[in-house]
């Protein structure tokens, strides 16, 4: 019940209310009413805790790339080489977007990189659907090479006892393969949109400005995460650090507040983060652990990896990837991280087969009545049902032969 | 006699040079340009999924509409540049082949673009778009190819006669 009025909350969002003035009472009504033992509760916080803060760092870090003009730039490069040639637009999307979703995660692609993409695409003449499609799935399917990819990531990444570099190094592989499934699917089910050349051609805009102290920034960044991982130390520390040479940089240019910098970091979308995962744990607790263990496949060969990641992109459509990875970390972290990276596949790829990653109708319905547009459901399905298979296919056959391997 | 001419991105240039061609000269020409709300949708799909970030304001889709607004208005003042006689541009939002077929009430021509595969002679080299215009066009319709048509050759061979 706790869980269900929490989704529904976090979807309908009455008075435009944050989603954490549902989340933290319920929460606190779980710890009272004993549906989860204060223990239980405190070793919740305190492991996803670490998780918090490094996820407030990465949405600081995109954030003041933002600022830097990181994407401003993105739609320039792209503009420039794709020269009004439709697939080669598609190939240089597929590109910015993979990258960006691995290094400054999925929220920096939806939020900053869409609207670039779209804006060229417009600009230089191009029909924009396939790009900003390959946005939305690559968001999704590009956000399984690093822990700070996707908060998923970061709550699998603190259950599953890996490095850093360990985690990236068997995640390379899927992460590849199934970007190139999503591509073949793509360049085949968009042909017609792609064979429209633009007209123009000319315009490509002017040269863009390198952002340098922005990538310097993102690449010491990187750089310090396995320097960390190597030295044992946490590399939220290293995110953190991060984001603070770029705030800092914009405080001292007055190109930001104080308070832009908290608002950047989503504090409440942080607490919201932390009390869900307690709600959940209460109802792991309470007989769902029972129900999945009998469904979720044992042992880490290619068939159990096959069944995790299927049941974890099926659940990740039914209630949303965010509290379907917390409900099955705990299940899948005693069989090895091998399980744990499985399910992070699935719950990474699988929302691409349903509009909004689901929760179905009860997000419909509240974005049906908020703007009235006319997403092709059956089209978005089809793709879903081309792409989401076959690249989870794959990246699953890569991860078992990326942990024979290495 | 009013002549509509439907402009997609991509295909546009030819269908101004049909009109160019074949519209008699004192018909007034309206460019049309509809600017589907699906990929707008996409991006608040896309916002949506993403749990608990809150923030209505950074919704994605909503830059994406506005952005829509600014390249339509663009894509007309182009091709108005192109015909080089006077015209009505018009922009519409919505499903797309449904706001053709109305903005042609009371006109007396349709010129537009086939939008599916131009490789050879045929039914694909029609999309789902231009297919519903064609079929429910309350009017004549000029059907123009984008680029040169592709040759005779490329036409499928007759089927064979049954006795």
């Amino acid at each position: 019940m706790l869980l269900a009025a929490v989704l529904a909350w976090a979807v309908v969002r009455p008075f435009g209310l944050p989603e954490a003035v549902m989340a933290v009472p319920a929460a606190g009504i779980a710890v009272a009413t004993g549906a989860i033992s204060l223990d239980h509760a405190r070793a919740e916080a305190e492991r996803l805790g670490p998780v918090v803060g490094f996820l407030a760092a990465v949405l600081v870090l995109a954030h003041f790339c933002d600022v830097e003009g990181l994407f401003r730039a993105c739609g320039a490069w792209m503009a420039r080489w794709a020269a009004g040639r439709p697939v080669r637009l598609l190939t240089a999307v597929f590109a910015l977007a993979s990258a960006i979703t691995a290094v400054l995660s999925l929220d920096a692609t939806i939020v900053l990189l869409t609207p670039v993409v779209f804006a060229t695409a417009a600009r230089t003449g191009v029909r924009p659907k396939p790009h900003v499609y390959a946005c939305t799935h690559l968001s999704n399917t590009a956000s399984l090479l690093l822990p700070v990819s996707n908060l998923t990531n970061l709550l699998a990444f603190a259950a599953s006892g890996l490095s850093f570099t360990r985690f990236a190094a068997l995640m390379a592989l899927p992460w590849l393969v199934a970007i190139g499934a999503e591509y073949v699917v793509f360049r085949r089910f968009f042909a017609r949109d792609l064979a429209a050349a633009a007209p123009l051609g000319e315009d490509s805009g002017e040269p863009p400005r390198l952002p340098l102290f922005a990538l310097v920034t993102v690449g010491c960044t990187l750089a310090g995460f396995v320097v960390a991982s190597a030295f044992g130390v946490e590399p939220a520390w290293m995110a953190a650090a991060g984001a603070l040479v770029l705030a800092g940089r914009a405080l001292v240019r007055r190109r930001a507040t104080p308070l832009t910098v908290v608002r950047a970091a989503a504090p409440s979308f942080l607490a919201f983060v932390l009390a869900l995962g307690i709600v959940v744990r209460a109802v792991v607790d309470n007989g769902l652990a029972d129900v999945l263990g009998r469904v979720l496949p044992g042992g880490t060969g290619l068939p159990a990896l096959l069944g995790i990641a299927a049941l974890a992109a099926v659940l990740a459509n039914l209630i949303n990837n965010l509290p379907a990875v917390l409900v099955l970390l705990p299940l899948a972290a005693p069989a090895g991280p091998g399980a744990v990276l499985a399910v992070l596949l699935g719950v990474n790829i699988g929302p691409n087969l349903t509009y909004a990653g689901s929760l179905a109708t009860l997000l419909w319905r509240r974005i049906v009545h908020q703007h009235e547009h006319g997403v092709d459901l059956g089209e978005f399905t089809r793709l879903g049902l081309l792409a989401v298979p076959s690249s989870l296919a794959v990246a699953v056959v890569a991860l078992w032969g990326s942990l024979q391997i290495l | 006699m009013r002549v509509i001419a439907w402009l997609v991105e991509g295909t546009w240039p030819a269908c101004v040079d049909a009109v160019r061609d074949h519209a008699p000269g004192g018909a007034e020409v309206v460019l049309l340009h509809v600017t589907g709300a699906e990929v707008p949708g996409l991006a608040h799909g896309a916002f949506a999924g993403l749990l608990g970030r809150g923030h209505p304001e950074r919704d994605p889709g909503d830059r994406l509409e506005a952005l829509g607004g600014t390249s339509s208005a663009e894509l007309l003042e182009a091709a108005a540049e192109r015909l080089g006689r006077p015209c009505v541009r018009e922009e519409r939002s919505g499903r797309v082949e449904r706001e053709v077929v109305a903005a042609c009430e009371g006109a007396g021509l349709l010129v537009l673009a086939r939008d599916g595969d131009r490789s050879r002679l045929g039914p694909h080299s029609l999309g789902p778009a231009v297919r519903f215009a064609v079929d429910h066009a309350p009017c004549p319709v000029l059907l123009v190819w984008p680029e040169p048509a592709p040759p005779l050759g490329t036409l499928p061979p007759p089927p064979p006669h049954h006795l």
